[in-house]
């Protein structure tokens, strides 16, 4: 299916919207009426047609806006992509995992044609047609990583693979929740989640640690994460907090429903055969509130997992302050009828508001 | 299901080394190309030997950049449990066999400024694959190869050609060892040591450099150790409720997934953590052969390592 690329904006007039397909194939990360951290890992080997697991790198109408996005967040502050001297060659298999995949699984958008070492590629999309040699970072415009997540939505985590531990070495991040890759860079994994609060008590990240060393070749994992964000921004980044975190205040019960979105992250997790790091692309989607309560079962059941949240992952979430009016907003959208479960929207099942 | 991603692959060429090592080339059936790998990875090659489904972990040798086929070298093992001998006697050229994905336990670090090699007969063979590696690079790397003789020094003669100023070579019939002190002590900073061979090498290199200081995170080493016969033993599985007999040729993994319990691996030698098991409740011990589990936890009777460990006695009971 072609795809029509919006021209909008993720700042100043925040003209980003989403089409009925795309809010169609939102992933809502919700699969009950409550929510509780899990190790939620499945296998990513495709999904149902046109949803977000059906590519290894979902290409959607936001594409060419997020890329422009990505950068001017560069422009103003080049730390956000750092790659440490001994993850080159994993930044080559980055790019290598990328252009294979887009080029297969979007061909009408993406072509890589290979001659050995000497390759190009055309991504029509943003109009590059770009000639280089493998291996070699003397031939592209900028590092290899760096290079190919200029032209892929979402961040990027290059972890490097040593001692039965993971270490954050290199990076692309400019659409995160609020972490920082120049904070975060050469830690290791414990270190950069220290501060997600339970979890630890729970041993989520000692399991999650595990599961990930196990990741191999050709077997690659996904999950979904989210927060809140009021205006739909890529960059919420602790190095802009001053410019974003004030945004949160400006929510009314007239504009909540078009400010205040749901930011969900399609997280996957693949191995990279030539360095034995682990990349950890990081995808972004938003949706406003005003959509999202469109769709029977998500209205019903986004009042009853924001009601029931622990305030301790309010807070970290960061909306425990507007948590009182989500509620007055959302309660609108439950009659207090059953959800079917999963995270599909189920539109021809689910019964329409009852009130 | 358990272990690494499947390749189907056919046998396309199979050359004798010397006495004891053969060489085994394999290529995808579907002619596609192969998965690149990092240099230290290894496959688990699986042999059907009349019923008994073996799952052998041999390291890639092969260029990792070479995505046309992917070769290993193969010790004989006259004493060992036949899988050795059946890749000898009964694997032939056309033969179609299916092997996993890579999967790399001994990675370099790429970190260091130099890698110090120090291989024991056929621990020779993850080194191969990551000297191709590095070549590839221009990064800095020197080679000690310890064998028992000219005659059985399997691609000694090639490293020694190809690589005439970081290959050294020592003989133990003509009396010449390693000056491990001298070489560890003469490194320069930022140097990691990979170790791969025979148990007895891999203490003494990995002893020698603690014991000069050397950080512990520049010392690597990859020891697989085979499952090893034994006296037959009966185990109670409790999740799936089933009580089975482990034979003397069979590991306490291979009799599982005999009785069809899914259960996890990667290495199958001892090393990588998969197959990591509770004990629920035992009378009698346990002979632990893994080098996962800390010596505490070998004697505390909790856990167990399926691939490679047994059990003598009268009960054994596993979460599993």
């Amino acid at each position: 299916m072609t795809i029509q690329f919006n021209d909008e904006s993720f700042r100043d007039d925040y003209s980003f919207h989403n089409s009925e397909r795309a809010l169609k194939r939102f992933p809502f990360p919700f699969h009950e009426d409550s929510y509780m951290y899990s190790v939620n890992m499945e296998q990513h080997r495709g999904g149902p047609a046109d949803s977000v697991y059906e590519m290894r790198f979902d290409v959607d109408e936001h594409y060419v806006s997020e890329m422009k996005d990505r950068a001017i967040v560069l422009d103003q502050d080049p730390l956000r992509c750092q790659s440490l001297p001994h993850m080159t060659l994993a930044g080559w298999d980055l790019l290598e995992l990328i252009m294979v995949s887009k080029s297969e699984d979007y061909p009408d958008l993406f072509e890589l044609h290979r001659d050995g070492d000497h390759w190009r590629w055309i991504n029509r999309p943003l109009g590059i047609d770009d000639s280089f040699t493998f291996l070699d970072e003397t031939t592209l415009p900028y590092g290899p990583m760096e290079y190919i997540t200029r032209q892929a939505q979402g961040d990027f985590a290059v972890l490097d693979q040593r001692d039965d531990m993971l270490w954050m070495d290199a990076g692309m991040v400019t659409t995160q929740a609020d972490w920082s890759l120049d904070f975060d860079i050469g830690m290791n994994f414990f270190e950069w989640h220290a501060p997600v609060p339970k979890a630890h008590e729970m041993g989520i990240f000692v399991r999650a640690l595990k599961f990930l060393l196990n990741i191999q070749q050709g077997a690659p994992a996904r999950r979904l994460n989210w927060t809140m964000t009021v205006n739909p921004l890529l960059d919420t980044s602790p190095e802009n907090y001053h410019k974003w975190g004030i945004q949160k205040t400006t929510l009314t019960p007239e504009n909540i429903g078009r400010k205040q979105h749901l930011r969900v992250e399609l997280q996957t997790f693949y191995r990279l055969p030539r360095s034995n790091a682990l990349v950890f692309p990081i995808r972004c989607y938003l949706c406003a509130f005003e959509d999202l309560t469109a769709v029977p079962k998500w209205g019903r059941r986004l009042h009853r997992v924001v009601r029931d949240l622990p305030v301790e992952l309010a807070t970290y979430k960061g909306f425990i302050d507007n948590r009182p009016l989500m509620l007055d907003y959302l309660s609108q959208f439950d009659d207090g009828l059953p959800t079917s479960s999963g995270i599909w929207p189920d539109r021809e099942s689910e019964p329409p508001l009852q009130k | 299901m358990s272990g690494a991603e499947k390749l189907r692959v056919r046998v396309s060429e199979i050359t004798p080394i010397n006495a004891l090592v053969t060489r085994f080339r394999f290529e995808r059936c579907d002619d596609k190309e192969l998965p690149t790998f990092s240099g230290g990875a290894h496959t688990v090659v699986e042999m059907q030997d009349d019923g008994v489904t073996r799952l052998n972990p041999y390291s890639l040798m092969s260029d990792p950049y070479d995505q046309s086929s992917y070769t290993i070298s193969v010790r004989r093992d006259d004493t060992g449990r036949g899988g050795s001998l059946f890749m000898h006697q009964r694997v032939k050229a056309g033969d179609e066999m299916t092997i996993s994905y890579p999967v790399n336990l001994f990675s370099l670090d790429l970190r260091a400024r130099k890698h110090l090699f120090i291989a024991g007969g056929i621990g020779i063979t993850p080194f191969l694959a990551q000297i191709h590696q590095l070549e590839r690079f221009n990064s800095q790397w020197e080679l000690h190869y310890a064998c028992r003789g000219k005659s059985l020094g399997s691609y000694a003669d090639e490293l020694t050609s190809r690589h005439p100023n970081q290959t050294h070579i020592y003989f133990d019939d003509q009396s010449q060892t390693i000056d491990l002190p001298h070489l560890l002590e003469g490194q320069p900073l930022g140097t990691h040591v990979y170790v791969c061979g025979p148990k007895g090498m891999i203490d003494w290199v990995r002893n020698t450099a603690s014991a000069q200081g050397w950080p512990q995170d520049n010392i690597h080493y990859e020891e697989f150790v085979s499952p090893q016969p034994g006296k037959p033993f009966e185990v109670k599985l409790s999740v799936s409720n089933k009580t089975i007999q482990v034979g003397e040729h069979e590991s306490l993994l291979e009799a599982m997934e005999r009785e069809g319990v899914d259960a996890p691996y990667l290495c199958r030698g001892g090393a990588c953590g998969q197959c990591e098991t509770a004990v629920i409740g035992y009378d009698g011990k346990f002979i632990h052969r893994d080098h996962w589990l800390e010596p505490q936890e070998h004697k505390s009777g909790q856990k167990i390592m399926p691939c490679v460990s047994r059990f003598e006695g009268k009960t054994l009971v596993l979460d599993r």
